[in-house]
């Protein structure tokens, strides 16, 4: 038997090819293009640095940081950014759950119904902008002016007056499909029978809904909110297409204010400083998210 | 008879929901047909003449074609390299696990969590330095890099279900590590291989923080071509509807057919 084992163990290692070249290419390209960048962000946020005048350079140390926090304008970024990603996660965690439900039904037409509502997602974020700008929310020639004229009312100019609301809204639109896809694989999992039973009980819909889908979607619902803050930390797009982070300071979000400090400022220490805080606001999120699928990576395994 | 009642009710309010959801992109492509004059009237016109006037417009301007070719070669190039890169690290990482493979694939699915603001200043100024920017090869590069975790994670969350016997019989009757993954592995995992294409293809295809950071006449994809009609108050709407319909289409489809795999791809199996 030991004897069997040693030879099978001896076989396996003398089959098993070097992988250390099947997998370097890989690796050594995320780490040129996502770890040095990452390690050179560091590096220009401790120092002064302006395209405009790049001959005058140095170490500051921690300047960069301390003018970037004693500037409101970098907390309005921040609170902007958090309204943003809050916003629009409850808005689609909520309409993606009950849309979940009423697509869980099975119902005819339901695959057509589907691909139109998740239609959205494959929008290309530059498109949905100029759409919701132009063609729905503009004052004068957009279909929510007609609208509210048609029942009587003063259109409203929705990027003038409601900018983050309007973000929010274009937004929501393209990720509710996100929430919708995930949650509906979520329920895929969750048994006929089990609410069969709880008809038979005489549990009525809304009790189905509260006692068991809701608790059996425990860990996806938690998985899509970490994902979608994770991905919804990064909208820009939306931003540049449709209100270039204005009126005002109303949708500058960290993002953008950080393009606007590299490119419309040439403040390379200052917007450094800036892209430090987003990779640490990321990874707040990022640690859990990778928790849970290192968990799974090794629940899965065989 | 009201559960039969209610089943109707539910099943016209998700026909409803579909078609509020919908409406801003049909409006998109119903604007597309229309001649600029319609395409701002008030009341919007449902009912019109189409016309393929703007279409046509769209497309015979000299920089569109320019724009389509950016937009294949970044999304085809840059799939095609994070294959390259892909196929051998996920088949190494599904077949000839170590004690470091989940780390090392935590660690690949961790770069996709890297907001890109986080790197684009040095990235910027690398490309500046090497004459990179406005150059279609490198975003495709860049696209490549992004892609990379999600297309590694696809291909080896497959791998992992071929089963093990195939490969090992190959090996055992001499075939050599490249013979196995290119006439072994290959062959039964082409559906694999196209999904993750696909979504490697449409998040390439409509990506935008790196194609208005890193390219501006030359080199720059639909994207930024769209994004450049972001002034047109009142003007232009039924050209802006008709390129916008020609970029957003052909992805559309392929996210349609590539629904499962996308949950999938982009949760890195985080939900089961």
């Amino acid at each position: 038997m030991v004897q069997i084992h040693a030879l099978n163990q001896g076989r396996r290692s003398t089959l098993r090819p070097n992988t250390f070249w099947l997998l370097a290419p890989a690796i050594t390209v995320l780490v040129l293009w996502t770890q040095i960048p990452f390690a050179l962000t560091i590096y220009f946020s401790l120092r002064r640095f302006n395209l405009l005048n790049p001959e005058r350079q140095g170490f500051v140390g921690l300047t960069n940081f301390a003018s970037l926090l004693s500037d409101p304008v970098f907390w309005t970024a921040i609170l902007n950014t958090l309204v943003l990603v809050g916003s629009v996660l409850l808005i689609t965690v909520v309409l993606g759950l009950l849309l979940a439900v009423l697509f869980y039904q099975d119902f005819p037409g339901r695959s057509l119904a589907r691909t139109l509502i998740i239609s959205p997602f494959f929008v290309m974020p530059v498109v949905s902008a100029l759409i919701w700008k132009n063609m729905l929310m503009h004052p004068v020639h957009g279909i929510f002016a007609w609208i509210a004229q048609s029942l009587g009312q003063e259109p409203i100019d929705w990027l003038a007056a409601y900018p983050m609301q309007s973000i929010v809204i274009m937004v929501a639109w393209q990720w509710t499909p996100f929430a919708l896809l995930l949650i509906l694989t979520g329920l895929q999992s969750l048994s006929k029978e089990q609410l069969e039973a709880a008809k038979i009980d005489g549990a009525n819909p809304w009790q189905e809904f509260r006692y068991i889908i809701v608790p059996h979607l425990a860990q996806t619902l938690s998985v899509v909110v970490m994902l979608e803050t994770i991905f919804l930390l990064t909208i820009f797009a939306e931003i540049y297409a449709s209100t270039s982070g204005g009126p005002g300071l109303a949708t500058t979000t960290l993002p953008y204010l950080i393009y606007l400090k590299a490119f419309g400022e040439y403040r390379i220490g200052a917007a450094a400083a800036g892209a430090v805080f987003a990779v640490i606001l990321a990874n707040i999120v990022a640690i859990f998210v990778l928790r849970m699928i290192g968990r799974n990576l090794q629940g899965g395994r065989t | 008879m009201t559960s039969q009642r209610l089943r109707w009710e539910l099943s016209l309010l998700a026909y409803l929901a579909a078609g509020i959801m919908f409406f801003p992109i049909f409006w998109l492509f119903l604007t597309g047909f229309k001649s600029e004059g319609e395409a701002i009237a008030i009341p919007p016109r449902l009912f019109f003449t189409p016309t393929l006037e703007s279409i046509q417009e769209a497309l015979t301007r000299s920089d569109y074609g320019l724009h389509v070719i950016n937009s294949l070669i970044s999304a085809l190039g840059s799939t095609f390299l994070a294959l390259l890169l892909a196929v051998p690290a996920a088949y190494a990482m599904a077949f000839y696990p170590t004690r470091r493979t989940q780390g090392t694939l935590l660690w690949i699915i961790s770069t996709k969590m890297m907001p890109p603001v986080g790197v684009v200043i040095p990235v910027y100024l690398i490309f500046r330095d090497l004459r990179w920017l406005d150059n279609i090869w490198a975003l495709a590069l860049m696209y490549a890099v992004m892609n990379l975790p999600v297309v590694i994670w696809t291909l080896y969350a497959y791998f992992r279900e071929v089963p093990h016997e195939i490969m090992e019989a190959a090996r055992v009757d001499g075939a050599s590590t490249r013979q196995e993954l290119l006439q072994v592995l290959l062959p039964v995992s082409l559906p694999a291989i196209a999904s993750a294409a696909l979504l490697s293809i449409i998040l390439a295809w409509n990506e935008a923080f790196w194609s208005l950071n890193l390219t501006s006449a030359q080199a720059s994809p639909l994207s930024v071509y769209v994004a450049s009609f972001k002034t047109a108050e009142g003007l232009f709407w039924a050209k802006m509807s008709a390129a916008s319909m020609i970029a957003v289409l052909p992805v559309m489809v392929m996210g349609w057919l590539a629904q499962r795999q996308l949950v999938r791809g982009l949760t890195f199996g985080a939900i089961k």
